[in-house]
């Protein structure tokens, strides 16, 4: 089923489907690791629910809510 | 300045490596930092013998690609492109390998030889985390070398290595070229290859390798939890800071006020004239001493505290917690890391503005960082707080004190952050960039090179500019406060003309002129003061706090007086250093203006404020 990665609850994991963001800010997100088919999982939100930590790539990465809706998973 | 001309060793990797560590424990002291030509970003250039060469080593600004997406990144790409680099050493974090080959990879489509450095295999080692090195070279087809830059452990392998490799280098992999690719699908293809080789090299539970820094997470950045920690933290900091500095500034002030009087009986048996006494004893000689015991012992404790917990791993937490605030404010939440820099030192603050990628608010950024209070102000709201607000003794005393120099710095998040929301309301309008923060692993800081470094790189550094500023203005100070014009002296006229503006502020007119002459550093803002007090003759000397409160109040100082000095101290034009700083950085004339009015005006509103409730209310 696919969503957005900021609908993905404290804990859950999915799968990177597709980038929704403009060119520069899409190239910033891979190298993130970000990336289609790549596993990702949500980790917890900051103490007023945005930004969240996500576990990608063997490191943690934050996004604010808003970034975060442009990264379709599965 | 290359006085080493062996073969050149370019040193790259992402940030959070330990990269620069690696770097310090290869040269030593031998190194040097330097803007590169052209451009405002640092690079170190140090070197190191191994086997009877000379090497030199370029530490490029840490990067996650060689896309350019900063300053620093270009300097990187463009230094590797330039061919300069005889190898190319690729530090990478072993606890998160798979998020730093891509760099190696790109790295090495770019330039030949590359060996890579697999740094913190200690702490790697600690979190159970095993990578098969020989495997990896084998995957990569470049020499790698395991370390513990830290502790030193595998450099002198390293060295071998790196000494091979420019020596006799390897022939370079064949891979299939990626240079027809879009940048994008080049970044998919390199983080494919990435995980490819990662899990190919690592033995590790992941979730158990990361259990504790998850759990850490869960109370340092958790909904309850995490703004109580983070205020906590700082208050604990802050309240050793104060406690802990009374007694070995109290002992400094001693000693050096105490050696004032041998200097003069010094100076008259050489029979030097009055005015060379003077302009030692009481001029050079007090203004030096009162920065010296009054600084140091807070810096010394404040600063390694603080570096204990940058190298601990927690300050990414801090912009984490407080993102929320910044994006509302239309600000980047990397801004709270600025802040914390400016807390040490507003010219650091500003120069470290530069994380932040979207110029919009990188500007937001640098024109703020005044109103967080550096450590050449912290002695002054020190003892205005512990003189006139906390005066009680013992524990009860430094409690109190510590909370109101939290509330103090409190309020300086709040002003910055409602100035940010104003600026990106009017003349920096745009949207929010993309944000992204790495939150990297915690890591037990390693207390005895915390120490010396914090010592030697900050302390000495931030005290040794104050001092070189405290001597010659002290000086400035005497001859004003001794050359008479027409029955007053300098000083007095100089404040007689200021006492209109500074009386509409709550303050009097010698406090206004102790803060214009502090324009070089804010540290020497109390000592003008009381030479200003102490020069119209009303008293002749002070040698620790409570003859201080004397001074102040003779000369008609009210708890609201003290007040409007502690919140004009807080916010007031940025001191000369990061005003040079910020125009370097803005190359804007305008831009430099305005981060001078901007503190200053909140500090001219807030004082008209105390000074209207004061006249309302019985203070």
């Amino acid at each position: 089923m696919e969503n957005t990665l900021d609908r993905l609850a404290a804990g859950e994991r999915a799968t990177v489907s597709a980038l929704l963001a403009p060119e520069g800010e899409r190239l910033r997100l891979l190298e993130l690791g970000f990336v289609p088919g790549r596993p990702v999982a949500a980790l917890q939100a900051a103490p007023w629910g945005d930004p969240v930590a996500y576990a990608v790539c063997g490191s943690v990465i934050a996004l604010r809510r808003s970034d975060a809706r442009r990264i379709l998973v599965q | 300045m290359e006085a080493a001309s062996g073969p050149v060793v370019a040193l790259v990797g992402n940030p959070n490596v330990g990269k620069s560590t690696l770097f310090n424990a290869l040269t030593h002291l031998r190194q040097h930092t330097g803007n590169w030509p052209g451009k405002t970003v640092e690079v170190a250039r140090g070197s190191f013998s191994h086997r009877g060469v000379t090497y030199t080593l370029i530490d490029l600004p840490g990067a996650y690609s060689l896309h350019p997406g900063s300053a620093e990144e270009e300097v990187t790409r463009d230094f590797l492109l330039s061919g300069e680099a005889e190898v190319t050493l690729v530090v990478v974090d072993a606890t998160c390998l798979e998020r730093n080959l891509p760099l190696v990879l790109q790295v090495m489509e770019t330039a030949w030889p590359v060996a890579v450095c697999v740094n913190l295999m200690d702490e790697a080692a600690r979190k159970q985390i095993h990578i098969d090195l020989p495997k990896l070279q084998d995957l990569l087809g470049c020499p790698v070398a395991g370390a513990a830059a830290r502790s030193g452990r595998g450099l002198p392998g390293l060295l071998d290595c790196l000494a091979d490799t420019a020596a006799d280098p390897p022939p370079p992999p064949r891979r299939p070229s990626l240079a027809g690719l879009c940048p994008c699908r080049r970044a998919a293809v390199l983080s494919e290859e990435a995980r490819r080789i990662a899990g190919a090299v690592l033995t590790a539970d992941q979730a158990a390798a990361h259990r504790l820094d998850r759990r850490l997470d869960r109370v340092l950045t958790s909904r309850a939890g995490g703004i109580p920690a983070m205020l906590l933290l700082l208050a604990g900091i802050l309240w050793l800071t104060m406690a802990g500095a009374n007694v070995p500034s109290e002992w400094l002030s001693r000693l050096l006020f105490g050696l004032r009087e041998p200097l003069r009986e010094l100076l008259r048996s050489l029979s030097a004239p009055w005015w060379l006494e003077g302009a030692v004893a009481d001029g050079i000689y007090q203004t030096t001493a009162w920065v010296v015991a009054v600084m140091l012992p807070p810096m010394a404790i404040f600063f390694p505290l603080f570096t204990l917990l940058e190298d601990a791993g927690y300050l990414p937490r801090v912009a984490f917690n407080m993102d929320h605030f910044f994006h509302r404010a239309g600000a980047h939440g990397r801004q709270a890391l600025t802040m914390c820099m400016g807390l040490g030192c507003n010219a650091c603050g500003v120069m470290g503005c530069r994380i932040i990628q979207s110029p919009r608010e990188r500007l937001i950024a640098i024109l703020t960082n005044a109103f967080m209070p550096c450590n050449g102000r912290f002695p002054t709201l020190m003892a205005l707080i512990a003189l006139f607000f906390a005066a009680g003794e013992g524990l009860w005393g430094s409690l109190a004190g510590a909370a109101l120099l939290l509330g103090c710095i409190v309020l300086a998040v709040v002003m910055t952050l409602w100035s940010s929301r104003l600026l990106s309301a009017t003349v920096l309008r745009g949207l929010p960039s993309a944000f992204s923060l790495e939150l990297p692993p915690y890591r037990l800081p390693r207390l005895g090179q915390v120490l010396v470094r914090s010592l030697l790189d900050r302390t000495l550094f931030v005290l040794g500019r104050a001092v070189t500023v405290a001597a010659p203005a002290g000086l400035l100070i005497w001859v004003a406060a001794n050359v008479t014009v027409g029955g007053e002296s300098l000083f007095l006229r100089l404040a007689g003309l200021l006492e209109g503006p500074g009386r509409f502020l709550g303050m009097d007119g010698v406090i206004l002129l102790a803060f214009l002459l502090g324009f070089p550093a804010n540290e020497i803002v109390m000592p003008c003061i009381l030479m200003g007090y102490l020069s119209a003759g009303s008293l002749t000397g002070y040698q620790d706090l409570p003859q201080l409160r004397a001074i102040l109040t003779a000369n008609g100082w009210s708890a609201a007086t003290a007040l409007s000095v502690l919140l004009f101290t807080l916010f007031h034009f940025p001191c000369g250093t990061t005003c040079l700083t910020i125009w370097r950085e803005t190359k804007s004339p305008r831009w430099t203006a305005l981060a001078i009015a901007l503190p200053l005006a909140a500090g001219v509103i807030l004082c008209s404020l105390v000074r209207l409730a004061a006249a309302v209310l019985p203070l």
